[in-house]
């Protein structure tokens, strides 16, 4: 594929991993943290961690957003599908995480709940219109890249005088998160030297959006593509960064992102959507205005108003070290439940949630590794 | 989950609308969030949307860099 083959060639991939090694510290450390769940998976389906120096150690972040969904809003999308007016849908990979008491929406729909998955929040559109007798419910989640598509459907239902559809909305910033990673509790340090910057959630917020983290915490950002080769290069730049004393936002994904983003999508965005004062993530907790509702003069699509919903509770496993991991404070085999028993088919925390999370990659990736480890 | 992937324009349909090729794949895509849109273009892609343009001179620019940097190494 253009664009995409170029950026995987394995012998560029273990020159430049030379460079790194040349390049890091031998007396330093180095903790980086990839904050987008999909560069967690590249990292791991690649091998990066083989190909770097021991002292080059990626931390992986709370970027996978059905990871950090908390179970309460999983359970308010559960308790919307049970009604029998509703139709409920959302994309492939929400239907598959598990509430409690052995609870999806994979499950809910096998019990009968009309229950679809969506390629595009689009479809929703042509659901409303062919079930006029129903109440369509897009349960939408996701960082900045899926906000957008979310607004245009929003605001095409409005255009369209379609007044059977709405949204459960569970939008997040990754900026809000980010800075609650850089803020640790009390008597806690952070544990993060630098951020490898989403690449696709980047090109709707833009390069700008990390100016705050150089200047208010002295930590370097560099954009990087999904690509095998991106990543390194960002690491690679990073690290450089850090030699050199320096706090910067680089932007290695140029092909794709811009200082300001996409101004479009942005500005539509914010016609549809404001910040909520506060929002729970599963693994950090509340953090201030960190997700989006939609706006007063949208209310009539919001399902949080159309439906009367119980208010979302926060329920965790009181062993899990999942906010320790999402900050890097942790790897996540230092977490007594990690492997047993939470596994990615019973999962107790979020980090286990997807594929895209830290300690379901880790488990995926790393377990046989550690087990030989353990034998030697 | 924010996984998008580059494909190409190859027909405008409407407004709005493109026809893209996925390595082969024909469909219909969203563009109504990109302005200025011609046929030959790559866009990034996720979840039917077209989110931004792929710029050919800096992924051309970021291939050079890789691989001066490699280079070093031989």
């Amino acid at each position: 594929m253009k664009y995409v083959d170029v950026f995987r060639d394995a012998e560029l991939a273990h020159q430049l991993a030379q460079h790194i090694l040349q390049q890091a510290d031998p007396g330093r450390h180095y903790r980086l943290m990839e904050f987008c769940g999909g560069h967690t998976h590249a990292v791991f389906r690649y091998g990066l961690p083989a190909l770097l120096p021991d002292n080059v150690e990626l931390v992986h972040g709370p970027g996978c957003p059905v990871c950090v969904l908390p179970v309460a809003r999983l359970e308010q999308a559960l308790e919307l599908s049970r009604l029998p007016e509703v139709i409920l849908c959302s994309y492939g990979d929400m239907l598959r995480v598990p509430a409690g008491r052995g609870q999806s929406l994979l499950k809910a729909r096998a019990d009968g709940a009309d229950i679809r998955m969506l390629y595009s929040p689009l479809e929703a559109l042509t659901l409303a219109q062919q079930h006029p007798e129903r109440q369509v419910v897009f349960f939408a989640i996701g960082f900045e890249t899926t906000t957008p598509p979310t607004a245009v459907l929003i605001q095409r239902a409005d255009e369209m005088g379609i007044s059977n559809l709405s949204v459960l909305c569970n939008h997040v910033l990754t900026p809000a998160a980010m800075h609650a990673i850089l803020t640790p509790s009390e008597g806690e340090a952070t544990a993060i030297d630098g951020f490898i910057g989403p690449a696709h959630v980047s090109t709707v917020i833009g390069s700008e959006a990390y100016a705050p983290f150089p200047r208010q915490f002295g930590k370097p950002v560099v954009i990087a593509g999904f690509e095998p080769l991106d990543l390194l290069q960002a690491i690679s730049m990073l690290v450089g960064q850090l030699n050199r004393h320096e706090a910067r936002v680089e932007n290695q994904f140029s092909r794709a992102v811009t200082p300001g983003g996409n101004p479009k999508a942005r500005a539509l965005v914010e016609q549809v959507f404001e910040r909520r004062d506060s929002f729970e993530w599963r693994g950090l907790g509340e953090v201030p205005a960190s997700a989006l509702k939609i706006r007063p003069e949208y209310a009539r699509y919001d399902a949080e108003q159309r439906f009367e919903l119980s208010a979302p509770r926060a329920r965790e496993h009181p062993a899990c070290e999942c906010p320790a991991v999402l900050r890097g404070q942790k790897r996540p085999d230092q977490c007594r439940l990690f492997g047993t028993p939470c596994t990615p088919d019973n999962p107790l925390g979020a980090c286990m949630v997807s594929s895209e999370g830290a300690c379901a990659a880790w488990y995926r990736y790393n377990r046989g590794r550690i087990a030989m480890q353990e034998r030697e | 989950m924010c996984l998008a992937v580059p494909v190409e324009v190859v027909a405008l349909t409407g407004p709005g609308r493109a026809l893209a090729d996925m390595g082969g794949v024909r469909r219909e895509i969203d563009v109504s969030l990109l302005d200025d849109l011609e046929v030959g273009d790559f866009v990034i892609l996720h979840v039917g949307f077209a989110l931004q343009k792929l710029d050919r001179v800096e992924a051309e620019k970021t291939l050079v860099m890789l691989q001066q940097m490699a280079a070093q190494q031989q």
